[in-house]
């Protein structure tokens, strides 16, 4: 068909029953991608600066911080912290690899997805394992 | 070529999309770094970590991987706000907020770093 002929160039509908799509796991890593960095942007940026602040500002401080660390709610935002940062860096760096078009084929991309995933899962619960 | 411009904030260039990656490798590399550091010396005590923020090297360090976490996050929600957020007004006063508190939060980075003395 030419192009100019096939459904797609003529105004399309949006379908965008959010429950009935099946995301593919890039898509599921790229989304995830997002949330993390929103994540990270709104919460553990100025958590990361308040933290290193009093970590530096005195003994007393730095002791009062890890105090706070023991904190079960805390031990939970640290960990969704830590998966926020792990899944960015991996799914960062594999966006990286598919820019310089290393894996762009459908099952080789799929399959980094996955390993991204994994990987990130596996990271952070090295994380939750040190925290508890 | 791009002939409908409309008020999105955005460069429609390469500029940001090279900017988005090269500050990724930056941090990256300081991440992995750090991370080195920490499981060299089996963690940080009060005294190790003091030492490290009184180092010419490490604050020059620690602020360039601020900095490209702060250029680095700009990028990344001003895309979010440009795919969810419809109303330019809505937008641009968003975008206008998150980059006053990103500039914000450069300044607490520099009060930080160069207010550790030894």
């Amino acid at each position: 068909m030419p192009p100019a002929d096939r459904p797609a160039a003529r105004a399309r509908p949006v379908y965008l029953d959010l429950p009935r799509i099946r995301l593919p796991v890039p898509g599921i890593v790229s989304i995830l991608h997002r949330v993390s960095g929103a994540l990270l942007f709104l919460v553990g940026i100025p958590l990361l600066l308040a933290g290193v602040a009093m970590s530096l500002a005195s003994p007393e401080s730095f002791a009062q911080l890890r105090g706070n660390f023991a904190h079960p709610l805390a031990k939970l935002v640290l960990l969704g912290l830590a998966w926020s940062y792990i899944h960015h860096f991996c799914a960062g760096v594999r966006f990286l690899l598919l820019d310089v078009h290393s894996g762009i084929e459908l099952a080789a991309a799929r399959r980094s997805s996955v390993v991204v995933l994994v990987v990130s899962l596996a990271l952070t619960a090295v994380v939750g394992a040190r925290l508890w | 070529m791009v002939t409908r411009r409309e008020a999105v904030g955005a460069h429609y260039g390469l500029k940001d999309w090279l900017l988005q990656r090269l500050t990724a490798v930056l941090m990256a590399a300081y991440t992995l770094f750090v991370l080195g550091v920490a499981l060299w010396n089996g963690g940080f005590d009060y005294t190790l970590w003091r030492a490290l923020f009184t180092n010419g090297a490490w604050k020059l360090a620690s602020f360039l991987f601020m900095v490209a976490l702060l250029f680095h996050a700009w990028v990344g929600v001003r895309d979010i706000y440009m795919d969810y957020i419809k109303p330019v007004s809505v937008r641009l006063a968003l975008q206008f907020l998150s980059a006053v508190v990103l500039l914000g939060y450069l300044g607490w980075t520099i009060q930080i770093l160069w207010g550790t003395h030894a």
